[in-house]
């Protein structure tokens, strides 16, 4: 139930940006000017230069995941984004480069009688020899794709996904390792070095991205890359055109895998194990994630995604970041929603004098009241002492907020006018006072609940991800 | 021969269960054209709110009203306010969604899932509860017969699974909400023309497929299962997995999936092994699909250029 006109404001979105006018007019006229190679050595120029400033490990190994998961978001979006195959089981092909490096570079397969020492190849075996293998697979699971529509490829993709992770978890646990997985993996090497370290890999999984950033921008314009949009916006078209459907849907799988491969190869190799639990539904909801907030169909957009979702992930799950992050995105969402400014600074002064009413009547009526633990550390931590209320029974207390709040999240959406703004008010401190009792103590619980929410609300407000442009579907 | 028919009762129970949940999923996809990823943590959320009927109840080992009276107060409870859930979800999640693209309500839909499952896990802990049925409901009162047990529960889970699929086909098939909801189903840009109340028609659907989700958690929960925040995965891809492998969309449909992969798991876990058993539910998934991709009752999708 499209509204009238809706293809015609699609189509005409070339006419409206040349219309545009004032900084943003500028800064697209610059950013016209500088060519894709000028753009990713600028990237390559930034992540090498990242890696140079020498922060704490904690922040190497997001580092590393954020370019892990955007070389996986990058895989994705050949499948799901060019050629418009929902493919759920993606996260088996990660699983497959993983467990392929694994056995390939560890003790596995000396539970087998001629390989006593088990296999250990330098990397330059490994990397032809399993992305082969994924192709190959690939291939297999888009063979079986050729004769699945829409929703059903999803569906039997998805339990391929599943499959996967049930076969390493029951089949032959000498080989696999069953539950308890593989460790001890080597380290990747070769020409007489080793990496050791998570910067290491860092710069290893860079390098990776780079290339298969260029060679996917060149594979996007190419033949293939025009033929899977074709392919994506109408097959039943596309192949009265004499595009060879079935060949480009096998290719896609193909080329995901492959890419999905790679990542699982320096993924194995930094965690020095793997675990059938690395290759959950949860892994994939979150490659999807990066896809889908960075927006389908641009690479861009994938690595773009892949990166925020890792910092935002592994900010949420630190103690001291995750208060930034949660205080940081109420205000953000105050500043950019509430219309006029003078009301958006009456909400503001309100909800503070608000807060500080409530404490200081509750703290008359009791003490114990107000005396709870206080999540948050460092200034807001100190902020927050003196404005929110958390008594000393303070998890149950968080608990029973938290059920409010979700109600009152509700019937904000539900209000309209003065009475939102009401209602807003004594949310947010009731927010406030949730996540210094309750949400902040398990951090890792907390994470996904944030997650869910960025994922329900972000696809609300622009269902077609950050850097992504809006087409129409034809269903 | 004792085994054979135990394991048939078995598959039966667990298949009336996967079933009712199958139900859900089917009636969301006909009129929305939408996996609901979220539903199986809708089963879930059903099994808790029966575990905690219990404990406000006395505990399952004293309680202090007749048992008939807490299933009977468990199920009502349930299915309300699973079937709210459902509906608030429909409307504050997928409404907004309508008209995006097609992936954004999928990835709206696992976001849900994961805000349940968290939520869940942040307000009651992660540790496994079970309602410990049988402090309730003794041993002694199953059937017997020629050596194969039949527990009074067994036989009020299939007897109740079986009225509500009942009541549902009258629903669907006899009234005007049932008739709207098929219009819906069909084309609904077309029956918004003709004067259907889309919107309230597919929180209707919602409302009560989601409340077949509840009584299916409240049954699994008496059936003496293992209870925690996690199980509403498994439970909807099997139940997906049933949905899918009837046709999906088609009512009769899901209650044939669902007692085919109850049966398929019921007896792998007897006769092969029960670790492979999830594994071969999936073989038989995508050996169905393959074989006749849109499942046994479902209609091959029209293609538009």
């Amino acid at each position: 139930m499209a509204p009238i006109g809706v293809d015609e404001w699609v189509a005409r979105s070339g006419e409206r940006r040349e219309q545009m006018s004032g900084p943003r007019r500028l800064l697209e006229m610059a950013g016209e000017r500088v060519s894709w190679w000028q753009r990713l050595a600028m990237l390559a120029i930034a992540g090498f230069v990242f890696g140079q400033l020498g922060f704490n490990l904690n922040i190497d190994t997001v580092a590393f995941n954020s370019v892990l998961y955007a070389i996986l978001a990058l895989g994705l979006n050949i499948v799901v984004g060019w050629a418009g195959l929902l493919d759920l089981g993606y996260i088996a092909f990660f699983g497959f480069g993983s467990y392929g490096y694994a056995l390939l570079s560890s003790h596995a397969f000396g539970s087998l009688v001629n390989f006593s020492g088990g296999v250990h190849l330098p990397i330059i075996a490994i990397i032809p020899i399993v992305l082969v293998a994924a192709g190959l697979v690939g291939v297999l699971i888009g063979l079986v794709a050729l004769r699945l529509h829409g929703d059903y490829l999803a569906i039997v993709t998805l339990f391929v996904g599943q499959a996967f992770v049930e076969v390493v978890n029951n089949i032959d646990p000498t080989l696999f390792g069953g539950n308890n997985g593989l460790f001890g993996l080597d380290p990747w090497h070769g020409f007489g070095g080793s990496i050791g370290s998570v910067h290491g890999y860092y710069y290893a999984a860079l390098v990776m991205l780079i290339i298969l950033m260029a060679g996917l921008h060149l594979l996007d314009g190419s033949r293939t890359g025009r033929a899977w949009r074709a392919l994506r916006d109408d097959p039943l078209a596309a192949e009265a055109m004499t595009v060879p459907v079935n060949l480009l849907k096998v290719m896609a799988f193909s080329f995901g895998a492959i890419v999905a491969a790679l990542a699982g190869v320096v993924f194995a190799a930094q965690q020095g194990s793997v675990f059938p639990t690395n290759f959950q539904s949860s892994v994939l909801i979150l490659i999807y994630a990066c896809l889908v907030l960075g927006g389908v169909g641009g690479i861009a957009g994938a690595v773009l995604g892949g990166i925020t979702v890792t910092v935002v992930e592994a900010m949420l799950r630190s103690p001291t970041d995750s208060s930034y992050l949660f205080y940081g995105l109420i205000l953000l969402a105050i500043l950019v929603r509430v219309r006029p400014w003078q009301r958006m600074v009456a909400m503001l002064v309100a909800i503070a004098a608000f807060g500080l009413v409530m404490r200081a009547i509750v703290g008359a009526i009791s003490h114990a009241a107000i005396s709870g633990p206080h999540g948050s550390i460092g200034w807001i931590g100190t902020v927050m002492r003196h404005w929110v209320i958390v008594p000393t029974g303070s998890i149950t207390f968080g608990n029973i907020l938290y059920a409010v709040l979700i109600c009152a999240l509700i019937l904000i959406v539900r209000l309209h006018g003065i009475w939102r703004f009401v209602l807003i008010v004594p949310t947010v401190y009731a927010a406030a006072c949730c996540w210094e009792s309750r949400l902040i103590v398990d951090t890792g619980i907390t994470a996904q609940i944030v997650l869910g929410a960025i994922l329900v609300v972000m696809m609300a407000a622009r269902p077609s991800g950050l850097l992504g442009t809006r087409r129409v579907e034809v269903l | 021969m004792q085994i054979f028919i135990q394991t048939i009762v078995t598959g039966l129970v667990t298949g009336c269960l996967y079933a009712l949940i199958a139900l859900g999923y089917s009636m969301v996809y006909g009129v929305l054209k939408l996996l609901n990823f979220a539903h199986g943590d809708l089963y879930m959320v059903g099994a808790f709110i029966g575990y905690y009927i219990i404990q406000w109840f006395g505990g399952s080992s004293a309680l202090i009203i007749p048992v008939w009276l807490v299933i009977i107060v468990m199920l009502l409870v349930s299915a309300v306010a699973v079937g709210g859930l459902g509906v608030a979800i429909e409307r504050f999640a997928y409404r907004p969604l309508r008209d995006a693209p097609r992936i954004a309500p999928l990835i709206t839909a696992l976001g849900i899932s994961f805000i349940l499952e968290d939520s869940v896990l942040l307000l009651f802990g992660g540790y496994v509860r079970s309602y410990n049925t049988p402090s309730f409901i003794p041993y002694s009162a199953s059937f017997h017969i020629s050596g194969v047990n039949i527990s009074s529960m067994q036989v009020l889970i299939v007897a109740l699974s079986v009225a509500m699929m009942a009541g549902l086909f009258v629903l669907v098939n006899r009234t005007l909400f049932g008739k709207s909801m098929r219009a819906v189903a069909s084309d609904r840009e077309a029956a918004e023309m003709l004067g259907i109340n889309v919107n309230r028609t597919i929180a209707m659907t919602f409302f009560v497929g989601s409340a077949m989700a509840g009584v299916a958690g409240v049954m699994s929960g008496l059936a003496n299962e293992p209870i925690s925040n996690i199980i509403g995965f498994l439970a909807g891809l099997k139940a997906f997995t049933a949905a899918v492998v009837g046709g999906i969309g088609s009512i009769p449909g899901a209650m044939v999936g669902g007692l085919v992969i109850g049966f398929c798991e019921a007896f792998s876990a007897s006769y092969i092994s029960s670790q492979y058993s999830d594994l071969i539910v999936f073989g038989i998934l995508i050996a169905t699909m393959l074989i006749r991709p849109q499942g046994i009752f479902g209609t091959p999708p029209l293609q538009k250029v």
